[in-house]
């Protein structure tokens, strides 16, 4: 291209020919650039350094601003907007072999309430402060092949009220629900019937029907799989990430939260709806907490929500920070070289020239901070990843934030380079 | 004359007041930055009984089977009720106490006032005066209370509020789980933070309201709040609090006189814990841990990840600012290059000109720092405004006060050391030339 264009520059392309004028125009200033930016070390590599230290920074900081956004993203499988969770607390003792038979009263209460899709009574709910795990093998006694599962006890209606879809098999019937207290007041609890998610499915059963076998949780009481949900994970979901996310749901009525699935538009009305139902059969209860799942979603991920938004504001304060110092130095060397400026200006330069020259100089400099920069957060990734077991910075973080660095550097020097660009020849000699 | 290098400073700050508005404004963000967050980091990390945290140990021990075991595991957290109870026995330190969390309704026996759900720890004698438990009436029991199931309590200074208005309640009586309770002791207000001898509820909770026998919660059979960790046939048809039951959920720590006599107890438990396994009851190798409060709220990563992460971005943060601060002073200062010329040959030393630019910087730092502090003030009642239930801690102490002034100062005065040395290296002739 470059010796199409010497030889017949009249059949080149305009464009071409404006781009290649431009490039040798800038190569023409290289070498005073170079040689005032030499005379100016300690100036430019200051420069260089804050932008430097601010591309490591600010590429490092988006990348945990993504990651926590992905984790307020994440999605839960559940039917989220429809669903309220209460909590009841009887300040007089219950004796524990009654619990089952409350729960099923109160079920039958809550059921009948108009506007009340499904209602259940679970041990956990994600985004609540409780998580029951347990070991699960294929074989008795704690032998063979063994992963640790969030256990999840619940009548017959949590699929319907948590909005859980059946991959295969059936949900429990309504008989096959046992209680609680019964079944774990003998040494070898036996739970014949077991539903369990798709990530226990695969991992335990690769390859195969997990319909009709066996697992064991309680000693040597076998627990037959007679259905497989789709999504249903940890009470916290980070942990279903780094757990690998089983899951399993035994048929037991015992104490636990309350869960009502209703129209999102009715959930105030139904939470008032459905406390006034509880408290009133029972004086001496307390219904303690009443929210909607959203509520303990927000509030699950307040601490995230809070981390994202002052990394956020630092990035913005050091991009800001460092624009200050680019256009503080820049004001500063044209003002030392207001001589030279004019001296060219008189000699035949256009305002043009003299803007681009300035610019030109800000990329050298960004450039080779960008270039350093870049090396530091890759550095600063692999620290973060050892001692805070993040993920690794993706590739296209670097690209982007040489690019924003870039284009905060031209946006810069934009305004010191236009006062050079400006000044009259004469009085710029005069001075 | 450092009064007449302050006043040549102000009048150059004031000559560029554009720049130096700028500077300040820099350094104050970060100092403001770097304060917030290492405010919430000290707040955070802070020791909680600092007079005998080298003296007070929590107690370890793997009592679990070997089902899911690996070589180098932490040991299991909590204690079984079994093995708390035999270590109480032994008293082989000078104060030891076991314990536990719950949350149970408290009321009056009249009908009127309304039962208060409140934050229950049983435990055994010693507890109060291990964890310096201030008195505001009475005291905590006895060991003979806790061998007789006696059935006493002790309230804290708000739970007093409500049920008795904040009078002196010692010696009334209170009902739990239709039970009554008569108060041996009311509480100054008390707030442990970080919730050191029981982290399995939160680390930064509330210190507990209502305080009362292990024995007696027993006897009452009060349930559970926290960790429950059961292994082999756990609860085995019964309850998991069961004196037998293979779950662990207690919480044992020790006092000693001189923080030296852990040695010998660490080998007593050593010894406990083999005479266990070969009593068959322990399956692992012996692996005990006694950790004094600080190694154990270490242990226990009790300082928020992200807490660290915010304090190190926010230096990395001070460190871009300072970097631009050496830039704009140097390009301030070279401006001036044609004054120091006339100094200098009016007979001012180098010394003289690199003092006059390092006062100017150092006072550049002090309006950093004041309006840093102002920052500072601002970021922590962001972090207070958040639903951490750490957040309301955030406050700005003294020691922290005097820290954000001598950061500042410290970071101005390192941001003015460059420009003041090439101030100082300006030569009066070539600069009284070009004039």
């Amino acid at each position: 291209m470059t010796t199409t264009s010497a030889i017949s520059p009249t059949t080149t392309p305009r464009a071409d020919g404006g781009a290649l004028r431009a490039a040798g125009r800038a190569l023409a200033d290289l070498r005073p650039i170079l040689s005032t930016l030499r005379r100016h070390r300690i100036a430019a590599g200051l420069i260089v350094l804050e932008v430097a230290l601010t591309c490591a920074i600010v590429t490092n900081a988006l990348h945990l601003i993504q990651t926590r956004i992905e984790a307020l993203n994440a999605d839960s499988g559940l039917a989220e907007s429809e669903l309220i969770v209460l909590n009841l607390r009887d300040s007089k003792p219950t004796q524990r072999e009654r619990t089952a038979g409350i729960v099923a009263e109160d079920m039958t209460r809550l059921r009948a309430l108009p506007g009340v899709k499904a209602a259940t009574s679970a041990n956990q709910i994600v985004y609540g402060n409780n998580s029951n795990n347990s070991g699960v093998t294929l074989e008795p006694d704690s032998k063979g092949l063994r992963i640790v599962a969030s256990q999840y006890a619940a009548d017959d209606q949590l699929l319907p009220a948590y909005g859980l879809k059946l991959l295969e098999g059936r949900n429990f019937a309504p008989d096959e629900v046992l209680d609680s207290f019964q079944v774990f007041s003998v040494a070898e609890p036996r739970i014949p019937q077991v539903i369990i998610n798709k990530a226990m499915a695969d991992k335990l059963f690769p390859g195969r029907s997990p319909l009709g076998q066996t697992i064991y949780v309680f000693g040597n009481a076998p627990s037959t799989v007679i259905g497989v949900v789709q999504t249903l994970t940890h009470p916290q979901l980070h942990r279903a990430r780094s757990e690998g996310g089983a899951a399993m749901i035994f048929p037991l009525r015992g104490g636990g939260s309350y869960v009502l699935r209703v129209d999102p538009a009715q959930r105030d009305a139904q939470i008032k709806a459905a406390t006034v139902a509880l408290e009133e059969h029972d004086k001496s209860r307390v219904v303690t907490q009443a929210r909607p799942l959203t509520e303990m979603r927000a509030a699950f991920y307040a601490q995230d929500r809070a981390m994202a938004w002052l990394m956020g504001g630092v990035c913005v304060a050091l991009l800001l920070v460092t624009a200050m110092g680019i256009v503080g130095l820049a004001s500063f060397w044209v003002q030392q070289r207001t001589r030279m400026i004019g001296t060219r200006r008189a000699l035949g330069a256009t305002e043009g020239q003299i803007l681009r020259y300035f610019q030109f100089e800000n990329l050298l400099l960004t450039t080779t901070g960008i270039v350093i920069g870049l090396g530091g957060a890759m550095a600063l990734s692999q620290l973060l990843m050892q001692s805070y077991a993040l993920p690794r910075l993706p590739w296209i973080y670097l690209p982007a934030g040489a690019l924003a660095l870039w284009l905060l550097g031209q946006i810069a020097v934009w305004v010191p380079a236009r006062r050079a660009a400006r000044l009259a020849p004469v009085a710029a000699l005069r001075s | 004359m450092f009064l007449h290098y302050l006043e040549l400073a102000w009048r150059n700050t004031l000559a560029a007041k554009g720049l130096s508005a700028l500077m300040v404004l820099a350094l104050a963000l970060g100092i403001g930055a770097c304060m917030t967050t290492l405010t919430v980091y000290h707040v955070l990390s802070g020791d909680p009984i600092p007079h005998k945290s080298t003296r007070l140990f929590n107690v370890q021990l793997d009592a679990s089977d070997m089902v899911g075991w690996r070589a180098g595991d932490e040991p299991t957290f909590d204690l079984t009720r079994f093995d708390a109870t035999a270590l109480l026995r032994d008293k082989k330190a000078m104060r030891q106490s076991m314990s536990s969390g719950f949350n149970t309704a408290v009321s009056l026996a009249d009908a009127q006032t309304k039962p208060v759900f409140s934050s229950t720890r049983y435990t055994t004698a010693d507890f109060f005066a291990m964890f310096d438990a201030p008195w505001q009436h009475g005291g905590g029991w006895s060991a003979a209370d806790d061998e007789a199931e006696a059935r006493v309590a002790v309230i804290s200074s708000s739970l007093n509020e409500k049920l008795f208005g904040g009078a002196n309640s010692v010696g009334r009586e209170i009902i739990v789980r239709g039970q009554p309770l008569r108060v041996v002791g009311v509480l100054k207000p008390w707030h442990v933070k970080p919730h050191y001898w029981d982290l399995t509820l939160g680390s930064y909770i509330e210190t507990e309201d209502f305080f009362l026998p292990f024995s007696t919660a027993m006897a009452m059979k009060m349930g559970h709040w926290g960790n429950t960790d059961c292994w082999a046939r756990g609860a085995a048809g019964g309850s998991s609090y069961d004196l037998n039951a293979s779950c662990a959920w207690v919480q044992y720590w020790v006092e000693f006189a001189k923080p030296e006599d852990a040695a010998a107890y660490r080998d007593y438990l050593v010894a406990y814990s083999e005479a266990q396994r070969k009593a068959g009851r322990f399956e692992r190798p012996t692996n005990v841990r006694l950790r004094n409060v600080m190694d154990w709220l270490g242990a226990q990563k009790v300082l928020p990840a992200d807490v660290r992460l915010q304090t190190w971005l926010a230096f990395g943060f001070l460190a871009v600012c300072i970097v631009n601060m050496v830039g704009l002073l140097l390009a301030k200062t070279l401006r001036r290059s044609g004054e120091i010329g006339v100094r200098r040959a009016l007979g001012a030393t180098r010394a003289d000109i690199f003092k006059q630019f390092v006062v100017e910087a150092g006072l550049l730092g002090l309006a950093g720092a004041l309006l840093g502090l102002l920052f500072a003030q601002g970021g922590l009642w962001l972090v207070r405004q958040s639903p951490n239930d750490y957040a309301r801690l955030a406050e700005l102490d003294a020691s922290m006060l005097a820290l954000t002034l001598g950061l500042a100062l410290l970071a101005s005065l390192i941001a003015g050391l460059l420009p003041a040395w090439r101030a100082a290296l300006v030569t009066p002739a070539v600069q009284l030339k070009v004039q």
